[in-house]
């Protein structure tokens, strides 16, 4: 029988709404289970975390072709607002919380909360832009020995 | 594992050791489970939580998802956490009679 999973460490570097909100669950999944886990915000990642930001995230309906529309109209104004409020209430439905909701769970739930050095750096972030429940700002070498023995995910 | 003793009583359970009938169920039973899931004694918030859950599966034919049990229960994420860890949301279907969670969140 293969080992079961024991630990993941979950890296969200993206800050559109479908961006983040895959790692959100499955950090929040991996809890349910009984299995560690951390989740690491980066680049544009940061937006979950940051509190003017986390909670207005936008669903991309430029570039995206699982949009199933031409770019063109994902241009038109006010596309993105639609198709962003649209995904809210099929997840309010799954009983999916916002943004900030879902972050305090997780760290309620025990997992940890990180933000990038590098990432917070470059956008000029400080530990009081982000939400309360961020435990940390890392270097990548730090989130490494953090991640110890745990299954790394990129999203 | 179709069909095992607990607590004086023939109880059936499916394959990943969930009740197949929550009707089975009663407080006996869900200590002698919660036992086997390593939680020695159910206080008032473990049975806070197995309600709720045991009212939600009988009206809706499924148990709540955690967000839901948290801020219906009366019971919140951290403690549900402390009151059934490694696992709440199977832990505590288990222990409450009814089926494998369902949902992802």
């Amino acid at each position: 029988m293969p080992e079961p999973i024991e630990k993941v460490s979950i890296v969200i570097s993206k800050g559109s709404l479908e961006g983040v909100y895959p790692g959100l669950i499955m950090a929040n999944g991996a809890r349910m289970e009984g299995i560690d886990a951390m989740l690491f915000f980066t680049f544009f990642g940061l937006d979950a975390i940051t509190k003017k930001r986390m909670n207005s995230l936008k669903v991309a309906t430029v570039g995206n072709p699982a949009m199933h529309m031409p770019s063109i109209i994902g241009m038109l104004p006010g596309m993105s607002a639609f198709a962003t409020s649209m995904m809210k209430k099929e997840m309010e439905k799954l009983d999916i919380p916002p943004v900030d909701e879902f972050i305090e769970m997780i760290h309620d739930s025990g997992g940890g909360i990180y933000a990038c050095k590098a990432a917070m750096e470059m956008f000029h972030l400080k530990r009081e832009d982000l939400c309360d429940p961020v435990d940390g700002i890392l270097t990548v070498g730090e989130f490494y020995e953090k991640s110890a023995g745990a299954q790394i995910i990129f999203t | 594992m179709p069909q095992r003793e607990i607590a004086g009583t023939m109880i059936d359970f499916d394959d990943e050791g969930f009740m197949t009938d929550h009707t089975q169920w009663n407080e006996d039973i869900a200590r002698a489970l919660a036992r086997e899931e390593g939680i020695e004694e159910l206080t008032d918030r473990h049975m806070a939580v197995i309600n709720f859950m045991r009212k939600e599966f009988e009206e809706k034919g499924a148990g709540p998802s955690i967000r839901r049990l948290t801020k219906e229960s009366g019971v919140p994420t951290k403690e549900l956490y402390q009151l059934f860890p490694k696992g709440p949301a199977k832990k505590a279907a288990r222990i409450a009679g009814i089926k494998k969670p369902q949902g992802c969140v």
